[in-house]
C-alpha cells in the first residue's frame, strides 16, 4: 500500500520533472550562448499552451497541425524579445539584463491577459484519459506523450549540438564567446537561435503539461522558476544533468506534497534552489572551476 | 620588507609560476621584469591577495601573510595599483581618493548615517587629507571631474593618488607606465622617485626598459614562471641569461 | 552639501503642508502609500543602486515587518511601539544572517536566489495558518498612539509616515555621502579596487543588505498599524517587481529618484482606475522602456531630456 502510493508519487513526479527539464535546458542554452538568465523564459511556456487551445478553438484546427503552429508562433515571440528588446540594449550590465527580462516577462503576460482573460483554460489530453496501470500504480496516457516527446527534444538537441555545424558554434560560444567571434562564427546569430531553440523547447513544455495542469495566463511564472532551479541543480548544462535535475526536482516536489503537506510543495523547489547555490553553485554534478560569478 | 619564497601557481594543470623567491629590501625601487607570459602579473596577484598561490609564502614584515586577503593587507599598509587602471568610475576623483582613506576612518554605518559629531570631524580629515595626495599628484585641478570622464593618463595619476591615500609603506604597480607618452612617463618617473622618498618601498611590473633601468634600485627578472636573474640595472643589463630570454634564442 | 540640506528641508516643508492643499479626502489615503512606498524604494536603492547588489525578494522583508508587528501586537499583546523595533531586530538578524551565503552570489544567480528566498517567506505567509491566518490574513492590528492621539485617520497616518520617510530619506542621503557610503559605490564601480584599498566588500554587502531589510520592515510594521489588516498577497512575487520598477524607473542610485518612482507608481493606479488590471502590462512596457531609453531613471533622463529639447530649440531660433 505504502510502497504503491510512493511509486505514484514517483512516477508523476518523473512527468512534472521532464517538463522542468525542458524548461531547463531553454534556460541553459539562452544562459550558456549569451550569459543571460533569461526570466521571460516561462512566458513561452504559456504561450505555448494558450497559443495551442486558440488554434484549436479559433482556427478549428486538430491537434497535429494545432501543435506546430502554436510552437512556431511562440518561436517569432522568442525572436521578437531577442530583437526588440535584449539587442538594442545600450548598456547590457547584468542588472540591466536581468530588469528587462522581467520587464519584458511581465509584458507579454499582460498581453496574454488581454488576449485569453485571466480563466484557466484546459486543452484535450493527447490520447485519451483511460488511465494505464503499473504495479500498483496508475499513470494517464499523457504522462506517457510527455515522457517521449522530452526523450525526443533530448535526443535532437543532442545531435544539433554535437553533429551540426551551426549547433558546434553554438557550443563554441559558450566556451568563449570572444574566440568564437574571433574564428569567424556570427555570435549575434548564435544568440538569436538560442533564442529560437529555447522559446520552442519552452513552448513544447507548455503544450505538452497543459492537458494535465490546465493553463492560465499567469502559469509560466512558477513554471518558468521551477525550470530554472533544474537548470541549476544540472549546473546550467544544456545536456542530461540539467534532465536529472528536473527529475530529481519533479520526484522530490511530487513525494514532499504527498508525503509532508501540500502547501509547502512550492517552497521545495526554492529551498533546494537556494542550498544549491550556497554548498555546490557549480550544481550537483559539475568540477568545481566554474564559478558562478 | 617584503620576502617572496618558493612561490608556486598551478592553474589547472598549467604552471605559470615555478619556487619564485627573492626579497625586497626596505625603502627600495624594485622592477619585476620579464617578457610577456612570465607570470609577473600572477605573482603580484598572489602578493596582494587577489590569488591563492599553490604553495610558497609571503612575508610582509616578517609577518607569513600568505591567503590574507587584500583588505586585510592594506591594513597592514600594502596597497597596488592595476595594469588597467581601477577606477571607481561614476565618483568623483576627490571621492575616489578619500575611498583610499577607508583603513584611516572608523565611522560605521549608523554613525555615518546620523550625522554625529565624531563622524562629521572624521570627514573633514578625510577630506583634507585626501586633497593633500591630489596636490601630492598635480591632480588638485581636477577634484570634481567624475573619474569616468578623465584623459587616461589623468586616470593612472588618479589611482596612484588613491593608493597613497592608504599611506601605504609598500606599493606595487602593475606597468605604471603602458599607455602613457613619453612626457608623462618621464612625470611618472619623478613621481615614482618621490613616492620612494616618502619612505615608502615601491615594486613595479614594467616592459618600458628605460624607465625600470633609470629610477630602480633592483631588478628581479621572471621568465617563464621562473626567476632568471637579480641584482641591480647594471648587472642585469650585464647578464647573458637576461639578454637571451629577451631576444629569445634562450636553451 | 548645503544645497543639499537645503534642498531636502524645501522638500520636507512641501511633504507636510501638502495635506492643507488637498484638504483630506481619498488622495491623503494614496498619499500614504507614496510614503510607505518611498521608504521601501529607498531601502532597495541603497542595496541596488549604491551597492549595485540585486534583490527580487525585498516584498519578503516587508512582509516579515508587517506580520511580525502584527502577530506581537494581537497575539502576544505587545504594544505597537515595541513590536517596530523588535520585528525590525528580528528581520535585520535574518538578513545579515542568510546575507553572507546570498551575497557571495553574483548578477543573474544573486537575483534568482533573493527572488526564491521572497516565495519562500510567501509561502510560509500562507501555511502558517494558526500564526499569519493564512491566504485570509490578519486583522485587528492595533493604531498607533501617542501622547494621547490614536494615528487612526488618514490625516493623522499621513504625518506619522511620511514624518518616518522624511527621516528614512536624510539617512539615507548622510549615508551616501560618507565613508561607508563612498565605500559602497566604489564596490559596486570595481570591487577588487574597493579591497585593494582596504574595503571588506562582503561585510560591507552584508551590512547593508541587512540595514535595507531592516527599513523594509519598519515600513511594513507602519503599514500593518495603519491598514490594521493584512494578508500575504501583499508581500508577493509581484510587489518584490513593483519596488524594484519604482527603483529603476526613479533612478539607480538617487534617493530623491526613489520617491519620484514611489509616487509615480503607486499614483498611476489609481488614475487608471478603469484599467485597473492591465497595471502589469504599464508595468512591464514602464520597465522595459526605462531600462531601454533612460538608465539613469527619470531623476536624470527627464532633465537631459528637457535640455535636449531646450537645446534644439535654441538651435531653430537662431536659424
Amino acid at each position: 500500500m505504502q510502497f504503491d502510493q510512493i511509486l505514484q508519487y514517483v512516477l508523476s513526479g518523473f512527468s512534472t520533472g521532464a517538463i522542468y527539464a525542458l524548461i531547463g535546458i531553454g534556460f541553459s542554452i539562452i544562459y550558456n550562448a549569451t550569459g543571460i538568465i533569461n526570466f521571460a523564459q516561462g512566458e513561452f511556456v504559456m504561450l505555448g499552451g494558450l497559443l495551442t487551445l486558440s488554434c484549436l478553438q479559433i482556427f478549428n484546427l486538430p491537434l497535429w497541425a494545432a501543435i506546430p503552429c502554436a510552437v512556431s508562433a511562440s518561436t517569432v515571440v522568442g525572436i521578437l524579445f531577442e530583437r526588440l528588446a535584449i539587442r538594442p540594449l545600450r548598456q547590457p550590465t547584468p542588472i540591466n539584463l536581468v530588469i528587462i527580462t522581467i520587464g519584458g516577462s511581465i509584458l507579454i503576460r499582460g498581453l496574454a491577459m488581454l488576449v485569453w482573460g485571466k480563466d484557466t483554460h484546459s486543452i484535450p489530453a493527447f490520447s485519451g484519459d483511460a488511465p494505464i496501470a503499473i504495479g500498483g500504480a496508475t499513470i494517464l496516457p499523457q504522462h506517457l506523450w510527455i515522457l517521449a516527446i522530452t526523450l525526443i527534444i533530448i535526443l535532437a538537441n543532442k545531435l544539433y549540438f554535437y553533429h551540426t555545424i551551426s549547433g558546434k558554434a553554438m557550443r563554441a560560444c559558450a566556451y568563449n564567446r570572444r574566440a568564437a567571434g574571433l574564428v569567424g562564427i556570427d555570435v549575434r546569430r548564435m544568440v538569436l537561435f538560442s533564442f529560437i531553440i529555447s522559446s520552442a523547447m519552452g513552448a513544447v513544455a507548455g503544450i505538452i503539461v497543459a492537458p494535465l495542469t490546465m493553463t492560465a495566463y499567469d502559469v509560466g511564472v512558477m513554471l518558468g522558476l521551477k525550470g530554472f532551479c533544474a537548470a541549476i541543480i544540472g549546473g546550467m548544462s544544456s545536456g542530461i544533468s540539467t534532465v536529472i535535475g528536473g527529475l530529481i526536482l519533479g520526484v522530490l516536489e511530487s513525494l514532499g506534497a504527498g508525503l509532508i503537506s501540500s502547501g509547502y510543495k512550492d517552497a521545495i523547489a526554492f529551498i533546494i534552489l537556494l542550498l544549491i547555490l550556497f554548498i555546490r553553485p557549480q550544481g550537483l554534478f559539475g568540477k568545481a572551476d566554474s564559478e558562478r560569478v | 620588507m617584503l620576502e617572496v619564497s618558493g612561490i608556486t601557481q598551478i592553474f589547472g594543470g598549467v604552471t605559470a609560476l615555478e619556487a619564485v623567491s627573492f626579497s625586497i629590501a626596505q625603502g627600495d625601487i624594485t622592477g619585476v621584469i620579464g617578457p610577456n607570459g612570465a607570470g609577473k602579473t600572477t605573482l603580484f596577484n598572489i602578493i596582494t591577495g587577489i590569488y591563492r598561490q599553490t604553495s610558497g609564502t609571503v612575508q610582509l614584515e616578517g609577518r607569513d601573510v600568505s591567503g590574507y586577503p587584500p583588505e586585510k593587507l592594506a591594513r597592514l599598509a600594502m596597497v597596488r595599483t592595476f595594469q588597467n587602471i581601477e577606477l571607481f568610475s561614476g565618483m568623483t576623483v576627490l571621492e575616489n581618493v578619500m575611498v583610499g582613506m577607508h583603513t584611516k576612518s572608523t565611522s560605521g554605518l549608523l554613525a555615518c548615517a546620523l550625522k554625529m559629531p565624531w563622524s562629521i570631524s572624521e570627514e573633514r580629515r578625510i577630506r583634507s587629507a585626501a586633497m593633500k595626495w591630489l596636490e601630492f599628484t598635480d591632480m588638485v585641478a581636477y577634484a570634481d571631474t567624475v573619474a569616468g570622464n578623465l584623459p587616461f593618463g589623468k586616470g593612472r595619476l588618479l589611482e596612484i593618488a588613491r593608493a597613497l591615500a592608504v599611506e601605504p609603506r609598500i606599493m606595487l604597480m602593475d606597468e605604471p607606465a603602458a599607455g602613457l607618452n613619453s612626457q608623462e612617463t618621464v612625470a611618472l618617473a619623478k613621481l615614482i622617485k618621490q613616492i620612494r622618498d616618502l619612505g615608502v618601498t615601491v615594486v613595479l611590473v614594467e616592459h618600458d626598459m628605460e624607465l625600470v633601468m633609470d629610477i630602480c634600485d633592483r631588478i628581479v627578472v621572471l621568465n617563464l614562471g621562473r626567476k632568471l636573474a637579480e641584482g641591480t640595472p647594471r648587472e642585469i643589463q650585464e647578464s647573458h641569461e637576461v639578454i637571451a630570454a629577451y631576444l629569445g634564442d634562450g636553451d | 552639501m548645503r544645497r543639499d540640506l537645503l534642498f531636502f528641508s524645501g522638500f520636507s516643508l512641501l511633504v507636510m503642508l501638502a495635506p492643507q492643499l488637498f484638504k483630506g479626502g481619498y488622495l491623503m489615503n494614496v498619499l500614504v502609500f507614496v510614503g510607505i512606498n518611498t521608504m521601501l524604494a529607498i531601502a532597495l536603492n541603497l542595496l541596488l543602486g549604491y551597492a549595485g547588489q540585486i534583490s527580487l525578494g525585498h516584498a519578503g522583508f516587508f512582509g516579515l515587518g508587517a506580520y511580525l508587528s502584527g502577530i506581537l501586537t494581537t497575539t502576544a499583546n505587545l504594544n505597537p511601539w515595541l513590536a517596530m523595533p523588535l520585528a525590525a531586530i528580528i528581520v535585520g538578524c535574518l538578513a545579515g544572517t542568510i546575507g553572507f551565503p546570498i551575497l557571495k552570489l553574483k548578477g543573474h544567480y544573486l537575483a534568482m536566489a533573493t527572488l526564491g528566498l521572497g516565495i519562500i517567506i510567501y509561502i510560509v505567509f500562507n501555511e502558517t495558518i494558526e500564526l499569519t491566518g493564512g491566504p485570509s490574513g490578519l486583522s485587528g492590528i492595533p493604531n498607533l498612539k501617542l501622547a494621547g492621539i490614536s494615528f487612526d485617520s488618514d490625516v493623522k497616518n499621513y504625518y506619522l509616515i511620511w514624518g518616518m520617510a522624511l527621516a528614512v530619506m536624510l539617512f539615507s542621503i548622510n549615508l551616501a555621502n560618507s565613508r561607508v557610503g563612498r565605500a559602497l559605490r566604489a564596490v559596486h564601480d570595481s570591487e577588487v579596487a574597493a579591497q585593494v584599498l582596504g574595503v571588506n566588500a562582503r561585510l560591507l554587502k552584508v551590512q547593508i543588505f541587512a540595514l535595507s531589510a531592516v527599513i523594509s520592515s519598519l515600513a511594513g510594521s507602519l503599514y500593518a498599524h495603519t491598514m490594521t489588516f493584512i494578508s500575504p498577497t501583499s508581500f508577493g512575487f509581484n510587489f518584490s517587481i513593483e519596488l524594484l520598477t519604482m527603483v529603476v524607473i526613479g533612478g539607480l542610485g538617487s534617493i530623491y529618484g526613489s520617491f519620484l518612482g514611489a509616487a509615480l507608481l503607486t499614483l498611476l493606479p489609481e488614475f487608471l482606475r478603469g484599467a485597473n488590471d492591465y497595471d502589469i502590462i504599464i508595468y512591464g512596457g514602464l520597465l522595459v522602456v526605462m531600462v531601454m531609453f533612460m538608465p539613469g531613471g527619470m531623476v536624470r533622463g527627464i532633465p537631459a531630456a528637457f535640455r535636449k529639447v531646450v537645446r534644439r530649440k535654441e538651435v531653430r531660433d537662431h536659424a
